[in-house]
């Protein structure tokens, strides 16, 4: 006999887009660059420990097109996994269930780390370094 | 068929009881790395340029060789839970997934050992 046809969840495909879970696994996609981003912290401190030399090859990748990109794309990263990161503590306590405020919540972390980004640059830009 | 019992079929398959640290573990550091990760972007952020002496000094001062320090280990072993959960998740096959969470923790260890060494390579080298 074959096995009876069991109840099956809706297809990842058919899901309406929704706040909640696209800045869920927005969470983990930063994450997982932040991660990537760590040995890139990781070299840029040994070349540091390393002499005046290493460290401004090191700049030098870091000052070029890519590599400003790549920072650039951290910084939102950084920020937005810290923002939605203290969202979540909120909720690990209990705090800000309700849809209008997960709703709420949400936008501010994504319009906060993309307005926080554009500060940070715009300060870099017009600044001294990088 | 199998002659185990529907009871020594499931006995010892369940929790391991161990979610919980891994969870909690998550949490704490999140906290400790709220002021540790907003102090080392904003001390970047307010130096007056990026050149090496510049660099050499700040790290070199013993409060910021402290933070720093705290803010890598802590930094890495968050991360760790993270990136540990994501192979956990997405990589199904025993053996690779046996692999993969053992090669990312050595190259943890070893990013983060070496990024540690650095800092007090600054904080006490020449």
């Amino acid at each position: 006999m074959p096995p009876r046809a069991r109840p099956l969840s809706p297809h990842v495909l058919i899901y309406r887009w929704q706040i909640g879970s696209t800045l869920s696994i927005l969470h983990r996609i930063t994450g997982a660059a932040l991660a990537l981003g760590l040995l890139v912290l990781s070299y840029w401190l040994i070349s540091l420990a390393g002499g005046a030399a290493p460290y401004a090859a090191a700049m030098r990748v870091l000052a070029s097109p890519p590599g400003l990109i790549a920072l650039m794309a951290w910084t939102f990263a950084f920020l937005y996994h810290l923002l939605n990161g203290i969202r979540h503590l909120f909720w690990d306590a209990g705090v800000g269930f309700e849809r209008t405020q997960r709703h709420l919540s949400g936008w501010v972390v994504v319009l906060g780390a993309l307005g926080l980004t554009a500060f940070v640059w715009g300060l870099l830009w017009h600044g001294t370094h990088p | 068929m199998s002659l185990r019992s529907p009871l020594g079929r499931v006995l010892g398959t369940g929790s391991a009881k161990e979610g919980v640290a891994h969870w909690w573990a998550q949490r704490v550091s999140a906290v400790a790395l709220i002021p540790l990760t907003l102090w080392f972007f904003f001390s970047l952020l307010a130096l007056p340029d990026l050149e090496f002496d510049t660099l050499r000094t700040w790290l070199g001062l013993p409060i910021s060789g402290l933070l720093a320090v705290l803010l890598v280990a802590v930094l890495f072993y968050h991360s760790y839970l993270g990136t540990m959960v994501i192979v956990e998740d997405y990589v199904h096959a025993a053996g690779v997934k046996l692999l993969g969470l053992l090669a990312l923790r050595f190259l943890y260890v070893l990013a983060g050992g070496a990024a540690v060494f650095a800092i007090l390579r600054v904080t006490f080298g020449p």
